[in-house]
């Protein structure tokens, strides 16, 4: 049964898919978390603010993924000297790190919380909090190395791996502590947050019209779900409407970009069970499709491209044939790696049971976007809440339910033949017109939630708007979050020489989780 | 004089072998290939930068790129790559070669764990566990030589294959399978390890030279690849040695002739070596000791053949 409070007391929230404010106290905060674990609900994003100049509370929110809409819970804590809300990691394990980056951020702490930091880093002092509205975030603060306590693991002939942030290759930062006996990982800890850019603080600077700039670079490979996410709530809000022929070219762009990372991630797959054949045919089409990017949408990464109120620069004519073409030789090409993937020996012996997460624990962790659903937990936002024009072409949803390496693998081909497919609808539907609409400046203090399934899961920013055209919070999550704590699950008793291969097949974003 | 020159070759073109192998490497996967000089271009590098030595690295660690050039160039000067009237080999039979590369093994391994980083321990693990598992086969299939030819010595083995012109005997073909796959595995190439990966964790040699920079990289480098060449030069005597010069024979006609069919056979080789790295994937660390016991078998069975059938074919 729902909270009796639950349905008077929600109010619609501006969003490309439907969404509900619930503002909560303190019990019913829990009431509500303990509900929506109950009912099947996962959490998408736990986040703060400052709204002491405003009413003098803190503010704590958490957005939960329903199976028809979103449900943003708001909580506003009274205690401005030692603000604190009750944690809800023991339901929702995946809040744990967030109710961190929380505290490191804001200074609001939850209770029984891991009290080590997750964002900071001795890159500012203990007590200064830079997300508060009376930090000065242009202050330089020297960075002091600080002792992070590891969960250590006892034992006969158990001892430590420490792999990184630094790695042999030119990769992201992360650090990955593992305890071994032998070859054989008993534990993992991953300690991220080496990318932390300060990207929130970053966004109350902006006017609203800049800011899809800034949320594009959240995370690089994400370029377009992140801007359309941040413009989708800042349309939502000034409820306005993009023109038709810019809503398709967003999805072709969004679908572009699934294509990319999709082909990118098979051949490094191929490359690290050392079958480079993989990664310089896959590498290839990759370019390929970069490269028509650059042509039809003037951007190879697609950075910029989706703009408030539409697109930055209309499809050529020239290109829709163009591009039509290279979906055929794609899906041919595609077909043929994926048989030649499929019948070597060697790489399917790599793929096959590595890295396992069985469909209940990526249940309970809470795995979303595509590691979730090579795990059996079937949700896409692009079918559970199609938002325009994902209503009209009614994608299907890839699943997989064994969760190894080879799970995932094929869910990424199954992904691009229906991307493809897609692209193909799409561009049939194009209609000519316009693709730019003017935005006007949303009135301010409102909030508006963006929510587009990227091609690593679903992407979410929750933008409160401020006076004179300008952000008074902007809050981007990505699924990452989510997702990394699985990694330290699915790697228990492989061997460490597989790990780079289990850490490839989810292939998450550090920038992104960073912020 | 012949023996000074072989191992002046052996060291010149060694890292030439390893950039024909990375060029047809290349072509296989459909990449622009590096220029065959790519690997001197990296030794000239190397030789120019300043070396950094880990704090704690004691003498073993700056000792042993030496130590491993320096077995490397001998272990050349013991095998007929170019002529069979080599003083240097009296010194040594095809087992104690077997035990000069051990030593080098052993000195890299400890190297690696002198710094005390976790992945020069774990490289160095992983490569006693290939080595362990490596040289019995390796020495399965010296024993079936030596069987056939009666002698432990690589020269003399020439020589005798030389003065017979026997048909092929079954067993070689046996012994010269198991000791590709020996090769292979002991020169850090695919299925047992990548030498073209960054992913640290999975790495086995490259993980033991992690700490190495500048004329110390360069050395151990330079090494691997004279290893290679070596491994490659046993597998023409054991298996090809057409065009080696053989004892008596004088002058510069046959060494230019074996300077040539040298070439053409490294040439083959290397192109053989890339296509079958290029064919498969690694495997997983753990299939390698049922990779190396596959090698170890075929060895065994090519003995057993020659035992059964050999006498037969020799009579």
């Amino acid at each position: 049964m729902p909270p009796d409070f639950f349905e008077d007391r929600r109010t619609r929230l501006p969003s490309n898919v439907e969404s509900h404010l619930l503002s909560v106290d303190r019990e019913q905060w829990l009431q509500t978390a303990g509900f929506f674990r109950d009912s099947g609900a996962s959490l998408l994003s736990l986040w703060g603010a400052d709204d002491r100049d405003r009413n003098g509370t803190f503010c704590i929110y958490a957005a939960y993924l329903l199976p028809t809409s979103v449900m943003v819970v708001e909580h506003a804590i009274a205690d401005t000297t030692a603000p604190a809300y009750p944690g809800i990691a023991f339901l929702f394990p995946v809040a744990s790190r967030m109710q961190r980056a929380v505290y490191d951020l804001l200074g609001i702490s939850a209770e029984e919380m891991d009290t080590r930091d997750w964002l900071r880093h001795g890159g500012w002092p203990e007590k200064l909090f830079p997300l508060r509205r009376d930090t000065d975030g242009n202050q330089p603060y020297p960075i002091v190395s600080e002792p992070y306590p590891f969960v250590a693991v006892e034992g006969d002939g158990v001892h430590e791996i420490a792999v990184g942030p630094v790695h042999a290759g030119t990769i992201e930062p992360g650090h990955f502590r593992f305890s071994v006996v032998g070859e054989k990982v008993l534990r993992l800890e991953t300690r991220l947050g080496y990318t932390h850019k300060g990207v929130a603080k970053l966004f109350e600077s902006l006017p609203q019209q800049e800011g899809h700039r800034l949320a594009a670079r959240v995370s690089g490979d994400s370029a377009v779900a992140f801007s359309w996410a941040y413009c989708s709530a800042l349309e939502s809000i000034t409820s306005i409407s993009c023109p038709q022929r810019a809503i398709v070219l967003r999805a072709l762009a969004l679908e572009h970009e699934r294509l990319a990372n999709h082909l990118g991630d098979l051949g490094a797959l191929g490359n690290d069970a050392g079958f480079a054949f993989g990664l310089t045919q896959f590498s290839r089409l990759k370019e390929d499709l970069l490269r028509s990017n650059s042509d039809a949408f003037s951007a190879r990464y697609l950075m910029d491209y989706i703009v408030p109120g539409g697109v930055a620069v209309d499809l050529p004519e020239r290109c829709t044939g163009l591009l039509l073409n290279q979906y055929l030789v794609l899906e041919e090409e595609v077909a043929g790696l994926r048989s030649i993937y499929d019948e070597h020996a060697g790489v399917q012996d790599r793929f096959r049971e590595a890295g396992r997460l069985e469909h209940d624990l990526a249940q309970k962790l809470g795995a979303i976007g595509l590691a979730g659903r090579a795990s059996g937990i079937a949700c896409d936002l692009r079918t559970d809440h199609p938002w325009t024009p994902y209503d009209q072409l009614s994608p299907k949803t890839v699943t997989r339910t064994y969760g190894d390496v080879a799970a995932r693998v094929q869910i990424r081909f199954d992904e691009i033949f229906e991307s493809l497919r897609l692209c193909r609808a799409l561009l049939e539907n194009l209609s000519s017109g316009p693709v730019l609409a003017a935005v006007p400046l949303a009135k301010p203090n409102t909030l508006g939630i963006g929510l587009i399934e990227g091609w690593r899961g679903p992407v979410m920013i929750a933008l409160e708007t401020g006076v004179d055209g300008g952000i008074r919070r902007c809050h981007a999550h990505d699924p990452s979050w989510q997702n990394w704590p699985l990694l330290e699950y699915a790697i228990l008793g492989n061997i460490v020489p597989d790990f780079p291969l289990i850490n490839k097949s989810f292939n998450l974003s550090y920038s992104g989780q960073d912020g | 004089m012949w023996q000074f020159g072989e191992v002046a070759l052996a060291i010149a073109i060694a890292p030439l072998f390893m950039g024909w192998i990375s060029q047809c490497r290349a072509w296989m996967q459909n990449r622009s290939a590096p220029p065959l000089t790519q690997s001197y271009r990296m030794l000239r590098k190397l030789f120019h930068k300043d070396a950094a030595v880990a704090t704690d690295a004691s003498l073993l660690f700056r000792g042993t790129p030496y130590v491993l050039f320096g077995t490397m160039v001998l272990a050349a000067a013991i095998i007929p790559s170019l002529a069979t009237d080599l003083p240097f080999a009296r010194a040594a039979d095809a087992i104690a070669l077997i035990g000069l590369f051990a030593t080098a093994r052993v000195f890299l391994s400890l190297a690696a764990m002198d710094i005390g980083t976790a992945f020069g321990t774990m490289g160095a693990r992983r490569e006693m566990m290939i080595g362990f598992l490596a040289e019995p086969a390796l020495l399965m299939v010296l024993f079936n030589a030596f069987l056939l030819y009666g002698s432990t010595s690589l020269p003399n083995l020439v020589n005798e294959y030389a003065a017979r012109h026997t048909v092929i005997d079954p067993s070689v073909i046996f012994a010269a399978v198991a000791f590709v796959m020996v090769l292979l595995a002991e020169n850090a190439r695919i299925p047992i390890d990548n030498p073209g990966t960054h992913l640290e964790l999975t790495m086995i040699h490259e993980a033991m030279l992690l700490e190495y920079s500048a004329r110390h990289l360069a050395l151990v480098e330079w090494a691997s690849s004279l290893k290679l060449f070596n491994y490659a030069c046993i597998g023409f005597a054991l298996f090809l040695p057409w065009g080696i010069a053989t004892h008596g024979a004088d002058g510069g006609v046959p060494l230019l002739a074996a300077v040539a069919a040298l070439v053409a056979k490294l040439t083959v080789a290397g192109a053989a070596l890339a296509l079958i790295e290029s064919l498969s994937a690694k495997l997983r660390i753990f299939r390698a000791p049922e990779y190396l016991a596959m090698a170890f078998l075929l060895a065994v069975l090519g003995l057993l053949v020659h035992l059964l059938l050999g006498a037969n074919i020799n009579a």
